[in-house]
């Protein structure tokens, strides 16, 4: 699959986002604390451009509320649904932290299911396609739910060390969830490296039963709609290369700097945490891109790819 | 309008595509793209025309395999291989994806005939209809930022402007090899129906689950000529030309 | 649930459909034009119309880009520039035609031989041939020399038709079709649909065909034979036949020449020939009493074998006892010629046996009792339900004539011409050699402002009918018709740039090229033709052809080298007519020809070709074109199909004649004819009678049905002439034996070539270059989404075909190590190209091959500078010279068939060597100009947007 500029940033952005506001509502942190009350600030705004860019690399933009109307079938839809839904309880826990200064927990921990149901929802879009064998898998939403609360705890805990109260507990959580997270996606690659493709050119094409099938022309010599979004391709050592760049980007970076943090504390723990938090981010940008990169589209077994 | 229709469409029209005699001369597929690019929805755009990347939205293609037996059936000349020339476009499956995944009900299964379709002023041009099918049915035309898709050119079948005998979807009008038939697959007389029992039609990749109503036809089974070279016909003569003459002369007589 | 969204189901197609003719291809196909708001909404195929019945190929479908294609010329072009640069200004038709009318009257009154008139794939040689022939050059052919005049020849010269356009297999009843050498056209739709009938009845097909494409594809059997040899196939299958005795002897005693008594004179001037009367009738053995005798003769019983004596003390032979036991040589067995044509024994003895159970064990009968021309009654039909079909891969090879010929007489010997389930003749053929001219060119037959006194084209019965000098040296400046081509009954338009070029046998002032790009997929040797057109002569500081006039609606590469560009118009755009003294389209039962009229009117300044020729005639004042007073006789290419007679009540139209349009075939000139066909749907057809439509060749109510449509003036029955004299006389020629005696350098090869029964020898190209050098055979095949050239400016078809890789056979792959999307070198005697390449199983292990005429010059076709058609897209043709590599003696002979001149473009050998990777493919030109200046570019194209709902 074409590995997409806009849907990675989506991805990213709102799982960071959803994360970070799903910790939030927790209450774990002082709700009163200038940072607290920022790293709302950033949840949303996290939120708010991810779905910003999902919705620009649309064909019709305009048209997009009309997507909020299938949420009974479709996954898209009620990711649509949920994350407008879960921007109530998401705006009255930020409300009331920043105006009010305090925690209103039923907001907060409605907010932090809501931001794990739109997580699964976005996961399901992907895991939900049989066409895309990668993908569908239980693994899928699994991996981006950790994805997302290792992510909020990340940021939590820099917010957590900025307002000096919650920080190691968040950074602690996170390490846990870091380490989860890359475990699932680790079961998540070895199932994909060894699966066996579920649809092949014999299959594609019923001829199986005479011999060995081959693409010989395609039906127009240039890419086409399909091919360009379907049709990416990245080399077996090229996709391992860059699976370990992620695992120790966005997995050993991250603890080794929590670690860090929880040890050190002071000063150097926000530094520490705040360079986690990027280095997570990066590994993220990565797996997202080898999400896309790595996963064939049975379509290709027409195309020859 | 997103999801299927609750019971099984009364009709299922569809496409059979007899893989025996296509001899992959794209008639189809430029018939397609002229009846669509005038008719339902919005024009079948070409970026780049004339230019390096000249490429356009097509609502059926043809490719072109190779197969080669590798301990499979023996065909033609013992162990060739041979060239399949494969149309492919909308399956309009029974379980289609497509339907389902659209977040807004601008793909839909008529609940009348099971012909799936997209309703052009729905569309967002979300791609993911396209993602979730299988067989790259659908494309999204990139001028008009909508998901284009084999209509089973539903504005001809039913059309009364029309002849009765054209009302038939333009590729199995065009067909010169007549390897295109456009009938109601749920009707078991039907004429497509009995081709597909007859000779073994078959879906494209069962295990996606989407149940295709559109049906292929193998290539019929081949018997090598070499088979006949020890038939009686050309028993032996060993006389040689003298012979030969003296069988002449006798089959004068008998004219 | 809510409601499904309403569609609108029954929207009108279009405010109104026009029914004319296509010409994406040169089938012929009826169309139904739906035209929306004065534009072409959509073009589908017509369901009445005989040729396609309805349907319609991708090319077809495909007309409105070409249509509104922005490599259309607009107006009338004088070159500004030099010749290749493409640099033209648009001037007015005046102006365009007072400069030709100038340039042809001064060639006409000083020497018209110096004009060379040569059209390419048009459909109105009729016209074109007329005007030639009042204009009084000898030097007038259109393109078969360089497409299929083996096929064309050899047909006609054994069984009076040949395939396409002369006859078509019996779809309907045929059991057993074998097809050799056909691409994806000739003819296209036809074919698809006769195919496809085939397989629903269960009837095997056999291609033979070194690439397993197209029709292969879905062939029974494919039998991947190796280029050039399929005329040692076909034999190899004759001796089969001979030696289990599964001929038809009546058939052959009936239709064809085999009880001729050949003369058996060694060292005479007669040897060879046909023993004939006084009145010069052949004669026969009458095996009952003994006595030569008359053909003809009532109750005789003709011998097949025999050595008799004539009466003058001479010996002579029946000459089939010659077939027989020319054929029954152990040379033929399949074991001798499985090695060279790369098929197993068990593959051709297999076919054999196919071939004899289907048409003698499977034989059918239509009961209708017929009389044949000697008043015998038959009450059936029989029929040996065998057919074939062959096109350009077996005629374009240099022993094409040959291989041609062998394949008739196959069907011959095996009774399967024109009965029920065979190959059958369509209307106005079969056509005995007889009812053909002899060729015109001689010196005695033109001279200044005079017509010539006869058509150019024909069949020369013998080398008294070449077209040389006193001293052997050709009249024609493609030497057609001389001793290099002795019966080149197409011309060789392949021939014509070179020879004037070179000035041999003499140069020319003025070339005027129809629809033929000669500057780049038309010519063999494509560099080295662009050089000679560029070429000036040192001396006058003139081009060496000093003008060339080119018609064509397109911006092909040819319209660069062009000096005035007269620009055609589209075919939507035109009256054109598809006639019986040109091309017919005629089925086996029925008598057909159809129009194209505009359907839509141009917007630009362009006029059809064939109306501006007929302006030309009458500004020449050619006869034929002027009255007696000078003045036009006709308003243009329209008013001439109506009321041009070629004889009384005879003309290029057959249907609608008469004052009320009720004569079919002879008739008055209708003056509404062109109403009634276009209300036809334009095309006009006459069924024949059923007692009429087989066994034409002998079948008294067919040939009563001919004179009655006007065909021929009295009955023409032919006798396939499985032995051929007329290349018996060459072959006296060459030994000295008989006048005109062939010149010394062309004695041997005449003596190798000219068997007057069907034979094989390696092709040239071939037996000259070394094996070792060039292992393998380099040919094309035609896409059926691609009309030669014209395929590239339509935005549809060139997504199909954008570049053409090399396909390489998997074996070669691997030896050589080559993987798709590599680069190699492919290299001839003659050049090298350096192309990508793909691998390909379902080929010949030693053939390597490419899509025809993709591959386009930089600038051409209005296309964008990086269009892939220039950048990856390739010709073949770069390898392949017009001339064979020298020999001993210093001699290059032409690249063609010695006895017809067709052009032997597969013929080629080659080697590849793995090459660096590359973004471009070589040679690559040099960049022409948009001829007339640039197009506005385009990005994006919606056609239909304003219609959409």
């Amino acid at each position: 699959m074409h590995p997409a500029f806009s849907i990675i940033v989506f991805t990213t952005l709102s799982g960071l986002g959803y994360g970070l506001a799903a910790v939030l509502g927790l209450g774990l942190l002082d709700a009163s604390t200038l940072s607290v009350k920022l790293a709302h600030i950033g949840a949303l705004a996290m939120i708010a451009a991810g779905l910003l860019s999902s919705t620009l690399h649309l064909g019709n933009p305009q048209r997009a509320w009309r997507a909020l109307s299938q949420w009974r079938s479709s996954w898209l839809s009620r990711e649509g649904v949920m994350a407008i839904a879960t921007f109530v309880p998401l705006t009255v826990t930020a409300w009331f932290s920043i105006v009010e200064g305090r925690y209103l927990s039923v907001a907060g921990l409605a907010g932090t299911v809501m931001c794990g149901v739109t997580v699964y929802c976005t996961a399901m879009i992907y895991g939900s396609l049989r066409s895309i064998q990668a993908w569908n898998t239980g693994l899928t939403p699994l991996c981006y739910l950790l994805f997302a609360a290792a992510g909020g705890f990340l940021l939590a805990s820099v917010a957590g060390y900025s307002s000096g109260s919650g920080g190691p507990v968040c950074a602690a959580i996170a390490i846990l969830f870091v380490v989860g997270a890359w475990i699932s996606k680790q079961q998540w690659w070895t199932r994909l490296r060894t699966l066996a493709p579920l649809s092949t050119p014999e299959s594609a094409t019923g001829l199986g039963h005479i011999g060995h099938v081959r693409l010989f022309e395609r039906p127009h010599v240039n890419e086409n709609y399909l091919t360009r979004e379907m049709g990416f391709k990245v080399a077996r050592k090229h996709a391992l290369k860059l699976s370990r760049l992620a695992i120790l980007s966005g997995g050993l970076a991250p603890v080794l700097l929590l670690l860090v943090a929880i040890l050190a504390g002071g000063a150097a723990a926000v530094p520490a945490a705040v360079l986690a938090v990027f280095c997570y981010a990066l590994g993220l940008v990565v797996e997202r891109w080898l999400f896309f990169a790595e996963a064939r589209h049975a379509v290709m077994n027409y195309y020859g790819g | 309008m997103t999801s299927l229709p609750s019971l099984p469409t009364p009709k299922k029209l569809g496409l059979v595509i007899d893989l025996d005699v296509c001899v992959g001369c794209h008639a189809c597929v430029i018939s397609c793209k002229e009846w669509n690019t005038g008719g339902y929805g919005a024009a079948l755009s070409d970026q780049d025309p004339y230019g390096a990347d000249v490429s356009g939205t097509f609502l059926n293609r043809i490719h072109t395999f190779e197969v080669v037996p590798e301990g499979g059936q023996v065909i033609g000349e013992a162990g060739e291989a041979r060239i399949v020339h494969f149309p492919k476009s909308c399956l309009h499956c029974e379980d289609a994806p497509c339907v389902t995944v659209c977040p807004t009900g601008a793909s839909y299964k008529r609940a009348e005939d099971g012909i799936v379709l997209v309703d052009e002023s729905k569309c967002i041009g979300c791609g993911l209809c396209a993602w979730s099918c299988a067989y790259g049915a659908r494309e999204m035309d990139l001028a008009a930022g909508v998901m284009k898709k084999c209509t089973l050119c539903v504005d001809r079948i039913y059309n009364e402007t029309l002849k009765e005998v054209d009302r038939v979807p333009s590729c199995v009008r065009t067909c010169p090899a007549n390897a295109r038939h456009y009938g109601d697959l749920a009707d078991p007389t039907s004429d497509v129906s009995l081709m597909v029992a007859e000779r073994g039609g078959y879906d494209l990749m069962p295990e996606q689950g989407t149940r295709p109503t559109n049906k292929y036809l193998p290539p019929r089974p081949r018997k090598p000529l070499a088979a006949s070279a020890g038939s009686a016909v050309l028993a032996e003569n060993t006389d040689g030309a003298k012979g030969f003459f003296a069988w002449l002369d006798g089959m004068l007589d008998r004219i | 649930m809510t409601s499904e969204p309403h569609v609108a189901l029954s929207e009108p197609v279009s405010d109104e459909v026009r029914k004319t003719t296509c010409y994406m291809c040169a089938c012929r196909c009826g169309i139904d034009v739906h035209l929306k708001d004065g534009k072409v909404r959509y073009i589908e195929g017509n369901r009445d119309h005989p040729v396609n019945r309805g349907v319609l190929c991708a090319k077809g479908s495909a007309g409105i880009m070409q249509h509104y294609a922005p490599a259309r010329l607009r107006a009338p072009l004088l070159r500004t520039g030099p010749r290749g640069s493409g640099e033209f200004k648009e001037i007015s038709w005046d102006e365009a035609l007072e400069l030709a009318t100038g340039w042809l009257d001064g060639v006409r009154q000083a020497d018209p031989k110096k004009l060379a008139f040569f059209t390419g794939r048009d459909q109105s040689q009729s016209l074109t041939g007329f005007w030639a022939q009042q204009f009084g050059t000898p030097n007038y052919a259109a393109h078969g020399g360089f497409c299929s005049v083996n096929m064309a020849a050899a047909g006609i010269m054994t069984i009076g038709g040949a395939f396409w356009e002369f006859g078509a297999p019996d779809w309907d009843r045929t059991k057993l079709f074998v097809m050799f050498g056909v691409a994806e056209d000739h003819d296209s739709n036809p074919l698809k649909i006769g195919i496809s009938k085939l397989k629903k009845r269960g009837a095997r097909f056999v291609s033979v065909n070194p690439v397993r494409t197209g029709y292969s594809a879905v062939a029974d059997n494919w039998i991947g034979i190796r280029p050039g040899t399929d005329g040692l196939l076909i034999l190899a299958v004759i001796h089969e036949l001979l030696k289990a005795r599964k001929i038809d002897v009546d058939y052959i005693v009936r239709y064809s020449n085999a009880t001729w008594l050949v003369v058996d004179a060694p060292g005479s001037a007669e040897h060879g020939l046909f023993v004939r009367d006084a009145e010069g009738k052949p004669q026969i053995f009458e095996s009952v009493t003994e006595q030569v005798v008359a053909l003809g003769s009532k109750g005789a019983r003709a011998a097949l074998s025999g050595r008799v004596e004539l009466p003058d003390g001479r010996f002579a032979v029946p000459s089939f006892q010659l077939l027989a036991e020319k054929y029954l040589d152990p040379q033929y067995a399949p074991e001798a010629v499985a090695q060279e044509t790369g098929v197993s024994v068990e593959t051709i003895r297999g076919l054999a046996a196919e071939i004899a159970r289907v048409a003698f064990d499977e034989a059918i009968s239509i009961d209708q009792p017929w009389t044949d021309m000697n008043g015998e009654r038959h009450e059936a039909f029989i029929g040996r339900p065998v057919s074939f079909h062959a096109m350009r891969g077996l005629s374009a090879h240099s022993n094409g004539f040959q291989t041609a010929r062998a394949l008739h007489m196959l069907q011959v010997l095996i009774g399967a011409v024109d009965c029920p389930g065979a190959f059958r003749f369509e209307p106005p053929y079969p056509k005995p050699i007889e009812a053909h001219p002899t060729p015109h060119g001689k010196a005695e037959h033109f001279g200044s402002n005079k017509p010539l006194s006869g058509p150019h084209l024909g069949f020369p019965r013998g080398p008294e009918d070449l077209l040389i000098d006193a001293d052997g040296k050709p009249m024609r400046i493609d030497k057609a018709f001389s001793w290099d081509a002795p019966i080149s009954a197409h011309g060789l338009m392949h021939m014509v740039i070179a020879n004037a070029y070179a000035g041999d046998p003499y140069p020319i002032d003025l070339m005027f090229l129809y629809m033929a790009n000669m500057a780049w997929n038309s010519s063999m040797n494509t560099a080295g033709v662009i050089k000679m057109l560029e070429d000036k002569n040192p001396a006058t500081g003139e081009y060496r052809i000093p003008k060339i006039i080119y018609s064509d609606a397109y911006s092909s590469e040819m319209v660069a080298y062009a000096d005035l560009v007269l620009p055609d118009t589209t075919y939507l755009e035109r009256h054109d007519c598809i006639s019986l003294l040109d091309r017919p389209i005629s089925e086996p039962d029925a008598v057909q020809d159809a129009i194209r009229w505009p359907v839509v009117e141009p917007d630009r300044d362009v006029r059809g070709f064939q109306s501006v020729l007929i302006d030309l005639g009458a500004r020449l004042k050619l006869p034929g074109f002027v009255d007696s007073r000078g003045k036009a006789l006709y308003e243009d290419y329209a008013d001439y199909i109506v009321r041009h007679e070629r004889r009384p009540g005879i003309g290029p139209l057959a249907g609608f004649r008469g004052s009320n349009g009720d004569r079919a075939g002879r008739g008055a000139i209708n003056r509404n004819q062109l109403d009634r066909y276009i209300e036809n749907g334009s095309f006009f057809s006459a069924h024949i009678p059923l007692e009429a439509q087989f066994f034409k060749h002998a079948n008294k109510a067919y040939q009563d049905f001919a004179v009655r449509m006007g065909f021929f003036d009295e009955p023409k029955p032919v006798i396939f002439q499985l032995y051929q004299e007329s290349l018996q006389k060459f072959r006296l020629s060459a030994e000295g034996l008989r006048e005109p005696v062939a010149p010394e350098t062309h004695r041997e090869r005449i003596l190798a070539t000219f068997d007057p029964l069907p034979m094989w020898y390696r092709p040239f190209e071939e037996a000259a270059v070394s094996r070792e050098e060039y292992p393998y055979h380099a040919i094309t095949q035609r896409p059926a989404a691609m009309y030669h050239s014209w395929g590239s400016m339509n935005a549809w078809l060139r997504q199909i075909h954008t570049r053409n890789p090399l396909y390489v056979p998997g074996p070669i792959c691997d030896e050589i190590g080559l993987v798709d999307g590599d680069w190699v070198w492919v290299i001839s005697h003659h050049g090298r190209i350096k192309v990508e390449v793909a691998r390909m199983e379902a080929v010949n292990s030693s053939t390597i091959w490419t899509w025809n005429a993709i591959g386009k010059r930089e600038g051409a076709w209005a296309l964008d500078k990086d269009a892939p058609e220039a950048k990856k897209g390739f010709l073949m043709n770069h390898l392949i010279h017009e001339l064979l590599p020298p020999k001993g003696d210093g001699m290059r002979w032409s690249n063609s068939d010695p006895v017809t001149g067709q052009a032997a473009w597969y013929d080629l050998r080659v080697r590849i060597e793995k090459a660096e990777p590359a973004e471009v493919s070589e040679p690559h030109l040099a960049a022409v100009a948009q001829p007339g200046g640039g197009r506005p570019q385009v990005e994006e194209l919606r056609y239909g947007q304003e219609w959409a709902k």
